[in-house]
């Protein structure tokens, strides 16, 4: 009885000093996600695995694509290192919690910004890496040739996105009835759609050009030309986190930039014997903007080297030496029309 | 230990009394510690995060539409509706699930202890084919490639133009309420509780008498008379047959079952019946020899044999496991959201997602589905009690 | 179909009937009645239409090289190739034992090396395998046949054996993660039927103590630990396992606040296990139940303490009583592991789904799922059928 009663005691000292050990680590909580990164080594960053284009796994096993790029080169602005980089695949359900909760650091996974997730979701948005719009693909031979053909179509739409939110809306608004197919990923709605079990699907027209080239007759199919929404795609961080939030949104800015300065992955070591003020400051040869964000003072130079410029990224994974052959458009540098547009680096 | 009697010399922490009551204590302290450290970390994570507690959410607009539904739903309506319609549709599959499953279980079972060994290999493949591969890749199967591979509307097949195959869905005829439902709905009762009470009276004049008084007719006979005083008084059918038809790009008439809603249902019906076959493979064999043996010696017909001696027997072991299977399909039906039929958890995810409410998201879920479960065993509970006095 | 016939037929069979030929058996088995001749050209039709669809599909119409092409994904996920040797060397010391209990035990150990063996052999086999593969396999099938020899030469070695075992999960992890001493591997490049495989062995491995302390509980005679066993064990058993992946993949980081930083592998695995401690608890309490009573008394009349007479003389008997249900469980738990592929997990299932979205491979849902089933198919037939040899061996099946 005794021994026990001793192990028992024991036992609850253990308890208490675990405990003791618990409330210690909460109360230095607050630093930022950034010190946590460096800490570690690693950027964690949430993506998607079946969007081709925009995330997916390669038979190699590697991630591929461009919310993929925008990560690593998040990760190569921290460490100089594009490889120092763990990528989480998220389904949409899931992605925001991930966030909230810091299991990923930063989320590129084509997430609509809108009000209410910067708002109530708790999340906070870098810049726009993606002008989209959401769209419908439909059969050629269906005969609808606009949304008010669809009365009574089912249409195939991914859970938990604002495609389900803008469909419910649009319908609404043209008084049309259909029904929609909600499915848990985008693979098996567009399955759906290619074997007709469904008359429509309805995602982001990007995704819609990117998953017609893979149908298996693409000329039997065509995308409305109406634009239900607008869907500018933002890598998210955690909100109230305005080091990180820093740091992702000039990672965003310095791969835009860089392509209107012309830098590249091939050429940028030509720029750093650059006269211009403006590009010595932006690849750090002189001032201290890396060091103000809390980064290397050289972070838009190991950007560049490891992924490129804006436009490189665009044109790796989904621009005329793809399958998906997808137009520039909004996407474009805003001197030649496009919306992408930095706020100067000084 | 030697047995103390608790005299007041006894130190306390010897006290058979005490020691019990501080035990527990102990446990209940450790317990509720814990729980309010998860609590408390919540509630500041929540915090930190920015999102508020609450179940209010519910009676907002839900701003989404639910695609395969019994009752009306549309995006104007609230959260708590849509959980509605979610649990709905969770007891639709369940319910329409369960009858299948027994009834093909039932047949397997029987097969596997069949004297055709074609029957019985047949049965026993079916058996570890379906046991040994997970739910969740059967059902994958069966909707890529059996449901999505049905032709398409244009090219449905259709059987006496009756029922269609297509792979938006499968139509069958269905029934139209009419004006005279509701009467024929009453002669109906009336007649099948008369057609018992002939056939109980029948029965006791045959068990005393001994002469064959044909209670089998008497009782078929009291209930087709009673349903053609039904015609008499409506002159009309009782429901109107909806035959489906093909109108444009969907169906008209009769009773659409989506793809996503078959996959599920066969996939959850060929699961749990290769469960359910076992169960009452084993309920039969425990039925010993002797007693059938006994019942042939007697002279009764096998039929007989089968309803009153193997059947009442196998029934009270089978059961308790029937049961959990029943819980165990109700709890499967949650993998519907890879197929988009919208069931409670389906429902549960994408509300969640809209509205980052998680916490009370899954509660929700998490109770319905307890209540579900406690409902299936207390039923289940019932039929065994009265299964288990029948037999003593 | 006429149930009774089928049923009372049995017992009408001549005990004494020696076939003499195939006809005579066919005779007896397939076409004993008017009824049995309809069922056996019912079935016949039915496989051979299955039959023909089935050949035609593996044959002509699908396309395999999706199975090929990412074979090795789907076995051991994203794992760098760089370090696929601590695989390999996980798998020789599990074939290492195995050959080793095959000598030592012989018997249902015999029978699944044969199988392990021939599986290596047929994976060796197939035609779109690296030879650095095929040395691997073909060193694994020498382990097995060189420990076999050596078991079956030394029976004292049944204890090392043993503790090898208990080991080898340990082990197991240490060369997989690295932990510092070899290159750090970290859980979210562990994927495929590895990560499956993992996932159901740390399921079971951890949830079996924490299962035998709710039975006892759920016994005990203090109510609030009593009630606190019973609330735990019915709560997870009324609620799917998907919800309690949910739970586990999304409010466990909320309610383990922001300090503590552990991943969505083994979150999952958390997961896994609460889950199965609720139902192995079922098992071990029921056969907790079977004890007689008089074991208990007897127990207690000898003087003996709670904890002497549980260890001593109830647990022995009541486990082994509840073994063959334990076995069906964590079969159940081998197949269930697939649902992490819904919370976002990269598990065989997992990455199936991933391949079939890689542009190169669209459309060939079907020969990924089919190879998925296979892969599950397999193992759960080995399972169950060594739980059954288990079962006859301890005689618990026939109380």
């Amino acid at each position: 009885m005794r021994r026990r009663l001793i192990a028992l005691l024991s036992f609850l000292l253990v308890f208490s000093v675990v405990l003791a050990g618990c409330s210690e680590k909460e109360a230095k909580v607050t630093k930022s996600r950034l010190e946590v990164i460096k800490e570690r080594g690693k950027v964690v960053g949430g993506v998607n695995a079946d969007i081709p284009g925009f995330g997916y796994v390669e038979s190699d096993g590697s991630y591929s694509g461009m919310d993929v790029d925008i990560t690593k080169a998040i990760a190569a602005a921290v460490f100089g290192d594009a490889t120092a980089v763990e990528f989480r695949p998220l389904s949409a359900e899931e992605r925001f919690i991930a966030v909230q909760t810091g299991e990923v650091d930063v989320l590129a996974r084509n997430t609509t910004l809108t009000t209410s997730r910067d708002a109530s979701v708790g999340l906070a948005f870098a810049p726009v890496t993606f002008y989209d719009g959401q769209g419908m693909i439909v059969r050629k031979d269906s005969g609808i040739e606009s949304l008010e053909d669809l009365e009574g179509a089912r249409i195939s739409v991914e859970s938990g996105t604002t495609t389900e939110l803008n469909l419910a809306d649009q319908m609404r608004k043209l008084g049309i009835s259909y029904e929609p197919v909600v499915f848990d990923s985008q693979d098996a709605a567009v399955a759906a759609y290619e074997q007709g079990s469904v008359d429509a699907y309805t995602t982001d027209r990007s995704a819609l050009v990117s998953r017609r080239t893979t149908l298996s007759v693409p000329d039997d199919h065509v995308i409305l030309s109406e634009v239900i929404s607008k869907e500018p795609l933002a890598p998210s961080v955690k909100d109230g986190d305005s080091k990180w939030q820093g740091v992702v949104t000039w990672t965003v800015y310095t791969l835009i930039q860089a392509e209107e300065y012309g830098i590249t992955q091939d050429n940028v070591d030509t720029f750093l014997d650059s006269e211009d003020p403006e590009i010595r400051r932006f690849l750090g040869v002189e001032g201290d903007l890396g060091e103000q964000l809390g980064l290397p003072k050289d972070f838009a130079v190991q950007v560049i080297k490891a992924v490129g410029n804006y436009g490189e990224v665009y044109n790796r994974h989904l621009g005329p030496d793809t399958i998906f052959d997808l137009e520039r458009g909004l996407n474009s540098l805003w001197t030649e029309g496009g919306l992408h547009y930095s706020p100067p680096f000084r | 230990m030697k047995k103390h009697s608790t005299l007041m010399t006894t130190p306390f922490w010897r006290d058979k009394r005490v020691i019990p009551l501080l035990l527990q204590a102990i446990f209940a302290m450790i317990v509720i510690l814990i729980g309010t450290i998860f609590l408390l970390n919540a509630v500041e994570s929540m915090r930190q995060i920015g999102i508020s507690f609450g179940y209010d959410f519910l009676s907002k607009m839900a701003q989404f539409d639910i695609g395969d539904k019994i009752v009306s739903f549309s995006s104007t309506d609230t959260y708590g509706k849509a959980f509605f319609v979610g649990i709905l549709n969770t007891i639709r599959v369940a319910f329409i699930g369960i009858i299948f499953a027994t009834i093909l279980g039932f047949i397997v079972g029987v097969a596997r202890l069949s004297n055709n060994w074609l029957a019985r290999s047949v049965a026993s493949v079916y058996v570890e084919v379906f046991r040994n591969t997970p739910l969740l890749v059967q059902i994958f199967i069966w909707f890529y490639a059996v449901f999505l591979s049905f032709p398409t509307i244009e090219k449905s097949l259709n059987s006496f133009g009756l029922f269609f195959f297509s792979n938006r869905g499968t139509v069958i005829p269905w029934f139209e309420l009419t004006s005279s439902s509701f009467v024929w709905f009453l002669f109906l009762i009336a007649g099948l509780i008369l057609s018992v009470i002939v056939w109980k009276i029948k029965l006791n004049q045959q068990v005393e008498t001994g002469q064959n008084k044909y209670p089998f007719f008497w009782s078929i006979g009291s209930f087709i008379s009673s349903l053609a005083i039904a015609w008499l008084i409506t002159f009309e059918l009782p429901l109107l047959l909806s035959i489906p038809e093909i109108v444009g790009r969907g169906f008209v008439g009769g009773y659409t079952i989506g793809p996503g809603f078959c996959a599920l249902l066969v996939a959850l019906v060929m699961y749990t019946a290769s469960y359910i076959a076992e169960i009452v493979r084993g309920g039969i064999l425990a039925v010993s020899k002797g007693q059938v043996e006994a019942a042939k010696a007697l002279g009764l017909k096998s039929s007989t044999i089968l309803r009153l001696i193997i059947l009442p027997q196998a029934i009270r072991i089978i059961i308790p496991p029937l049961t959990s299977q029943y819980l165990n399909l109700i709890k499967n039906s949650s993998l519907a959201a890879a197929v988009a039929y919208p069931e409670i958890f389906g429902v549960g995810i994408t509300i969640l997602s809209q509205t980052g409410k998680s916490v009370e998201v899954i509660s929700i879920v998490i109770l319905v589905y307890l209540s579900m479960s406690l409902l299936t065993s207390l039923l289940m509970n019932i039929f065994n009690k009265y299964s288990q006095l029948v037999e003593r | 179909m006429d149930k009774n016939k089928l049923l009372t037929k049995k017992p009408q069979k001549s005990p004494y009937h020696p076939s003499t030929g195939t006809l005579d058996w066919l005779k007896k088995n397939l076409f004993s009645s008017w009824l049995n001749t309809i069922l056996t050209f019912v079935f016949a039709t039915i496989i051979t239409f299955i039959g023909i669809g089935s050949v035609k599909w593996i044959f002509l119409t699908a396309n395999w090289h999706v199975i090929s092409a990412n074979f090795r994904l789907l076995i051991v996920g994203q794992y760098p190739i760089a370090e696929l040797w601590r695989v390999w060397i996980c798998l020789t010391l599990v074939s290492f034992l195995i050959g080793l209990s095959w000598g030592l035990w012989k018997g249902t150990m015999g029978h699944l090396t044969i199988a392990v063996t021939s599986m290596y052999f047929i994976v060796g086999c197939l035609p779109f395998i690296l030879m650095e593969t095929r040395i691997w396999l073909l060193i694994n099938i020498a382990v097995i046949g060189a420990t076999y020899a050596v078991g079956k030469k030394w029976s004292k070695l049944k204890k090392s054996t043993l503790i090898g075992w208990f080991l080898m999960f340990p082990i197991t992890i240490f060369l997989l993660n690295g932990f510092g001493v070899l290159n750090h591997v970290g859980s979210n490049l562990w994927g495929g039927f590895l990560l499956t495989l993992l996932i159901a062995i740390v399921a079971i491995v951890f949830s079996f103590p924490i299962g035998l302390l709710l039975a006892l509980g759920r016994r005990s005679k203090l109510p609030i630990v009593r009630w606190f066993s019973i609330g735990y064990i019915e709560l997870i058993r009324g609620v799917p396992l998907i919800t309690i992946l949910f739970v586990a993949q999304l409010m466990l980081p909320l309610f383990l606040g922001n300090g503590i930083d552990i991943d969505n592998v083994f979150r999952a695995m958390v997961g896994f296990t609460l889950f199965t401690a609720a139902y192995l608890a079922e098992n071990i309490r029921g056969g907790l139940q079977s004890i007689p009573r008089g074991q208990f008394e007897a127990a207690e009349a000898l003087g003996l303490n709670t904890t002497i007479k549980m260890t001593f003389i109830i647990l022995p008997q009541a486990l082994r009583a509840v073994i063959p249900a334990m076995v069906g469980s964590f079969i159940g738990i081998f197949k269930d592991t697939s649902l992490v592929a819904i919370v976002g997990l990269t598990d065989l299932l997992g990455m199936g789904k991933n391949i079939i979205s890689n542009p190169e491979f669209l459309g060939t849902q079907m020969e990924v799922f089919i190879f998925v089933a296979l892969v599950f198919l397999i193992f759960c037939n080995l399972m169950s059928y060594a739980s059954r040899r288990i079962e006859q061996s301890l005689g618990v099946g026939k109380r």
